[in-house]
């Protein structure tokens, strides 16, 4: 039985049937990330004595009937941003290269009340900033589809680590495509929630009026599970949304009659590659085929919403990042003069080069004499994208299209020209300002086997219907598998 | 955006970061390409839109003032880099 090819949820259930024993499917993913993470670097921690022990706890209440949940005993991956009581927790930063929180996040402790075994903690941009995972002081994550291209970022190694079977699912945060964007670029799953919906308590902050904890997983079954049981209310978050609506699993019927489809005209254009733009009509197709009412429109605003999300996203990051200051916790420099200095120089050699220019910028934009021309501007940016989605919702249940302008790029590409990156978020970064749910799921692949995603964004809590119209397109197609990842014990 | 070498200086100084010559260099470089680009925002007429925080409108989030989290000092202390007696230890601020 090849475990490390099943979903999260069919692994759930054949350790609830007594096929499979929680040990069992936990040693299945240490070996493979044992064997195959050499290759990708999807990991930054592996908890290998923890998993184990977690393990046979689980085991024991799923036999004593204590522990009946889909995911118990399923094993899932942690972004490293995320605190895990006793596990490092890195950001991926050099500055955070020996932090073990004293607490676990409340997403993470969520699921393992559920009974999910946290396998360890995967590969990110530094602080969640970039789209490559290439910013890692950790090394870059590689693409299981192509070892010479980038996994997607910033949560690049859970979804490279679903991808490559060495997990089979993980969590990951999205600040302006993070979740999505990984996933459309390795082929998987993956959903950000509505601003609110989980809570981010423990989740170390980059954005957060942005932030989103959000599941990747090989299909839509698997991240609504997931899902549900990671969207409770926490008083310890006090922009979490108290909701009754979190049956996330009662939407995955493959049904879309009358579902009102708009396809933005401005997602449509030059930028777009041709190959990503036929695959999303031709998705377009199968869910019409499927009786949804599929129409083009105008959004508008789509070439507002980087710059800015830049400015805002900046000016929070610099700061919830002036807490690293090498006194409480992480990384202190070796020589210094004074106090002052000792910030200064703890901070210069902590930090990444992508994290320390959107620190400058942030700064920049927050001083005084510029707050109001960037700052305050950017905010005002900001309440008319939202508006322009709130006149889309009235006439749509989902808005349609790409997830990014190209697929995967090679590594190195980006990382020369930073406002090159940036503009690889175009579609997805305009979903975190007004603070809707969304969902990347694979629609096909490029002329050079690379997957494509389909993005549907849906208004503010209404994720059963975006969960709904991918589970019926999902229905349509069978799951892909990279490459290498199917020659695997030929 | 022309930024002055008085203004990395500055903002370096905000941001609690020393640059070394060769990244003022590029942090110039960087930022004024970022401003530039950021200033298409200026195509827009904000003058009576109201400036948007948070696109949910939340009220204040109040509890009731009881201390829920114990005491973890001696475990919180574990990732500091230095400690003494208890604290945190920091370079010496005054004479």
């Amino acid at each position: 039985m090849d475990i490390m090819s099943m979903t999260a949820t069919e692994i759930g259930r054949k350790i609830k049937a007594g096929e499979i024993g929680v040990v069992e499917a936990v040693k299945a993913c240490l070996e493979s990330i044992e064997k195959y993470d050499k290759e990708y670097n999807c990991f930054v921690t592996v908890d290998r004595e923890g998993a184990i022990s977690q393990a046979e706890e689980i085991q024991k209440k799923i036999d004593a009937g204590e522990l009946t949940g889909p995911l118990a005993g399923v094993p899932i991956a942690i972004k490293d941003n995320m605190c895990q009581e006793g596990v490092l927790t890195s950001c991926s930063s050099k500055i955070l290269s020996n932090f073990v929180p004293t607490y676990t996040s409340d997403a993470v402790l969520k699921l393992m009340e559920a009974g999910a075994v946290i396998i360890g903690k995967t590969n990110m941009d530094e602080f969640a900033m970039g789209s490559t995972t290439e910013t890692s002081y950790y090394g870059e994550t590689k693409n299981p589809w192509d070892i010479s291209r980038v996994p997607g970022g910033s949560s690049g190694g859970s979804a490279a680590a679903v991808a490559a079977e060495e997990v089979p699912c993980a969590l990951g945060s999205d600040t302006g495509g993070s979740i999505r964007q990984p996933a459309s670029f390795c082929g998987v799953t993956g959903i950000k929630p509505t601003y609110g919906r989980v809570s981010r308590y423990g989740l170390i902050a980059y954005g957060s009026s942005l932030d989103q904890i959000g599941p990747l997983a090989k299909d839509v079954t698997d991240c609504a599970t997931i899902l549900e049981i990671i969207s409770q209310y926490d008083s310890k978050d006090s922009t979490s949304v108290n909701r009754t609506d979190n049956d996330f699993t009662s939407a995955l019927c493959d049904d879309v009659k009358g579902l009102k489809i708009g396809l933005p005209r401005d997602y449509f254009t030059d930028g777009l590659d041709p190959e990503i733009k036929e695959a999303v009509y031709q998705a377009a197709e199968v869910l019409k085929r499927k009786g949804a009412i599929v129409e083009e429109f105008d959004l508008g605003m789509v070439e507002y919403a980087i710059p800015a999300y830049y400015i805002i996203a900046s000016a929070e990051a610099s700061s919830n990042l002036e807490r690293f200051d090498g006194v409480k916790y992480g990384y202190r420099t070796d020589s210094y003069t004074d106090l002052h200095n000792m910030y200064k120089k703890s901070r210069s050699e902590g930090f990444g080069a992508e994290v320390k220019r959107r620190i400058m910028l942030g700064s920049f934009v927050l001083s005084s004499g510029y707050y109001d021309a960037y700052y305050v501007k950017a905010l005002k940016v900001k309440a008319l994208i939202k508006q322009a989605y709130d006149k889309a919702f009235e006439k749509y249940d989902i808005i349609m299209g790409p997830v990014a302008p190209t697929t995967a790029l090679k590594l190195g590409e980006s990382l020369s020209d930073p406002i090159k990156m940036y503009l690889g978020d175009v579609y997805t970064v305009p979903v975190n300002l007004a603070g809707l749910p969304g969902i990347s799921l694979p629609c096909g692949y490029d002329r050079n086997g690379m997957p494509i995603g389909l993005q549907m964004v849906g208004n503010a809590f209404e994720e059963k219907k975006i969960i709904r119209a991918a589970y019926a397109y999902e229905q349509t197609r069978a799951y892909k598998r990279p490459a290498g990842v199917c020659e695997r014990g030929l | 955006m022309t930024i002055t070498d008085e203004t990395i200086d500055y903002v370096g100084i905000l941001a609690k970061l020393e640059l070394s010559d060769e990244e003022k260099l590029q942090a110039k470089k960087d930022m004024s390409d970022m401003l530039d680009y950021v200033s298409k925002l200026n195509e827009l007429d904000t003058e009576n839109v109201e400036a948007m925080s948070h696109t949910f409108s939340y009220n204040n989030v109040f509890r009731e003032d009881v201390v829920i989290n114990g005491d973890n000092r001696d475990n919180l202390l574990k990732n500091a880099p230095e400690q003494k007696d208890g604290c945190y230890k920091v370079p010496k601020t005054f004479d």
